[in-house]
């Protein structure tokens, strides 16, 4: 493994590898210590993008003492962490950040759907292990493109039963998102991850049944759009910048590469710290993060640099740099020490 | 790694120009102890508040002319550090001094340079012309507040908290939900919010002392490392004060310059100028209070805020859209300190 590892961070060692289905591939890594991974926590890991070092954030499917597990889909399209994570081989070393929890699952709601697409079901494995663990009123819809891609599926029937639905689309299976959150109790909990069109259905058919914004949770690390990512260009006029972001990378990184500054915090399309305002937009624009409603998204005024992109073209955007002016003031010269 | 949370080569605000004269005042700037004074021409001084010869603070000496003398043994030393009295000896130690920091009067406040005094330079005070501005009027204080000051400066970047914290004077809900805008600049950030077309609260309702609903305007100016100056104030809605005219309001500049102390605590000094009613001495009393009451509040939070980090040591701030001015801030700060720890640097500082 190439590159440093970053301050806080610790090198983990690859210590068992299977393939959950033909496209999704489970690795379990052994650190030196590993703090308690509540359902929902997700590690960052170090990748190496043909030299560049980058990130990639994936959920815990599971925890065993001090080795944790992971599971990474092979996304051809992908900004080229998974390529990295897939050739890992038995007892490499990866450097691993602690694992964190962002997603975290509250107790206490008189019942609970969970709501699963592809591999978005990692983060669900251990929820639904808890709550059927702790006898709670739970039912798991998951969806996948077909019956073969079903990850941890014996699993999750093994621990839910019949409380466990599978829509396989390649059989004409689907989730019937209105449905399923009209037989919901009034104050159950709805709990998804999955690509950014599911997730968007479900937001829009919640809001539409006027549940609570609050009772909706879900995660996203922003690697799916409605496009797939292409190469695009940034043109930042304000300061003369003219930044290409290639197709394995992330506008926001691009730019700080550039050295135009954007402040961010999750990477993953959820704060909005790193939202840029759209001064125009040659090509189709494809947002890929939660923090915008979706009127927002229509509007097309700002975008997430982190997750969001052009899909093939270019984008001017308006950075958040201004100068120092606000303390030009025109005054006389001091001297030292002059009396009061 | 260092954690150093200030840079040292910056001009702090060490008190008000009425809290220094002559008498000796003793302040922790940056961790520098340091005793302050005026010599007889008015000329502020500031020494490192430790005897060269066994460490008891000057501070709890006399001031003699302009020079302090140690009270344990009585030892003197002049507004430049140096020894020029030693007991029972005709000679002086060529080696007794005591440092002598930076220090200048500007505006109403006593500034320091807690770093390398070769590289303080005066024109590097931040200019804040308004507290003795004919122009304007108001006063202020300072708050002792037991708190790393960039607990301060993230308070004052992103102001939603007064909908919360200030809801009974300056804060209310339309505030909290108005969009705003994060700029900033190689040492600088800037938050700009407005409010069209709404209620004012209670305390803004009263300097504009009209009815009807207005425009709010609050720009939130900092310098790296702890300078913000508001610009904030209303004006009847439609007026034009979005478009740039403020005639037909109220507009003040409220200064915050948390002073860092030690690494956990700070002094908070601040003021509130206004450009309106300015011959009305009750009207700087009003306000003067009002903002005592405010920046009690705040304290309150921010130290609780304090007391719960150092709870959970390990615990890193997930930053929201709305940390965005702080989190420039605090990107300038940072810069500063990378700066002067740098290898050109490094012995300079010392």
């Amino acid at each position: 493994m190439s590159g440093e590892i970053p301050a806080g961070w610790q090198s983990g060692r690859v210590t068992s590898i299977r393939d959950v289905t033909p496209t999704i591939r489970e690795f379990g890594i052994v650190l030196d210590r590993a703090a308690a991974c509540p359902p929902g926590s997700h590690v960052k890991v170090q990748v190496d993008l043909g030299g560049r070092i980058d990130q990639r954030s994936y959920s815990v499917v599971g925890q065993e003492g001090s080795t944790l597990r992971i599971a990474v889909k092979r996304q051809p399209e992908s900004r080229g962490g998974s390529a990295y994570m897939w050739r890992l081989r038995s007892g490499d070393a990866l450097a691993v950040a602690p694992p964190r929890c962002d997603f975290p699952l509250m107790h206490g709601a008189p019942h609970y759907l969970l709501l699963a697409g592809g591999v978005g079901i990692t983060p669900m494995v251990a929820m639904a292990a808890q709550l059927a663990g702790r006898g709670t009123d739970v039912r798991m819809v998951y969806a996948a493109r077909s019956a073969g891609e079903f990850a941890y599926g014996e699993e999750l029937a093994g621990f839910l039963g019949d409380r466990l639905a599978l829509f396989a689309s390649d059989r004409g299976e689907q989730i019937d998102i209105a449905d399923e959150i009209r037989r919901m109790h009034p104050d159950g909990e709805l709990y998804m991850c999955g690509p950014l069109g599911l997730m968007e259905a479900v937001r829009g058919a919640w809001e539409e049944a006027g549940r609570p914004r609050s009772k909706l949770r879900y995660e996203t690390f922003g690697s799916s759009g409605s496009h797939a990512a292409k190469a695009f260009t940034v043109k930042v006029p304000r300061l003369g910048a003219e930044v290409l972001v290639r197709e394995n990378e992330s506008m926001l990184d691009a730019l700080e590469a550039a050295g135009v500054e954007v402040v961010f915090e999750c990477r993953r399309g959820e704060c909005g710290l790193c939202a840029v305002e759209i001064v125009e937009a040659e090509g189709e624009m494809d947002h890929r993060d939660v923090f915008f409603s979706p009127r927002q998204h229509r509007e097309n005024r700002q975008m997430c640099a982190c997750v969001s992109r052009v899909a093939g073209g270019s984008v001017t955007i308006e950075p958040a740099w201004r100068g120092d002016d606000a303390f030009a003031f025109a005054g006389p010269e001091l001297s030292m020490g002059e009396p009061a | 790694m260092t954690t150093q949370t200030f840079p040292m080569n910056a001009w702090y605000v060490a008190a008000w120009d009425a809290e220094v004269g002559r008498s000796l005042l003793p302040r922790t700037i940056c961790n520098r102890k340091m005793v302050l004074y005026r010599r007889q021409d008015g000329t502020p001084v500031a020494l490192e508040d430790a005897c060269w010869h066994r460490l008891v603070p000057l501070s709890i000496g006399t001031l003699q002319g302009d020079e302090v003398r140690c009270g344990y043994h009585g030892l003197v030393f002049g507004p430049n550090g140096r020894c020029t009295h030693m007991p029972s000896q005709e000679t002086i130690n060529p080696s007794a001094c005591v440092r002598a920091f930076p220090v200048a009067q500007r505006h109403r406040f006593v500034w320091v340079w807690p770093g390398d005094a070769a590289l303080a330079d005066p024109a590097l005070i931040p200019d804040l012309p308004w507290p003795d501005h004919p122009d304007w009027a108001g006063d202020g204080s300072m708050t002792e507040v037991k708190a790393d000051y960039r607990l301060v400066i993230d308070n004052l970047m992103d102001l939603t908290h007064e909908t919360f914290v200030h809801s009974s004077s300056i804060g209310n809900e339309a505030l909290a939900e108005a969009p705003f805008d994060a700029y900033h600049g190689e040492r600088t950030a800037r938050v700009e919010r407005w409010v069209l077309d709404e209620e004012a609260p209670p305390f803004w309702a009263g300097q504009l002392g009209k009815p009807g609903k207005t425009d709010r305007w609050q720009v939130i100016n900092f310098l790296a490392p702890s300078v913000i100056y508001l610009e904030v104030g209303v004006a009847p809605a439609g007026s034009g004060a979005p478009e740039g005219d403020r005639s037909q309001g109220v507009d003040m500049r409220v200064l915050h310059l948390p002073t860092p102390s030690t690494d956990k605590t700070c002094y908070y000094f601040w003021a509130h100028l206004r450009n309106y009613n300015i011959g009305d001495q009750a009207h700087t009393r009003r306000v003067l209070d009002a903002g005592g009451g405010i920046m009690l509040e705040d304290e309150t939070v921010i130290e609780a805020q304090q007391r719960a980090i150092d709870e959970h040591p390990d615990h890193v701030f997930y930053n929201l859209n709305i940390d965005a001015g702080s989190m420039w801030a605090r990107r300038a700060i940072d810069r500063m300190i990378a700066a002067e720890n740098g290898p050109v640097l490094a012995e300079a500082a010392e």
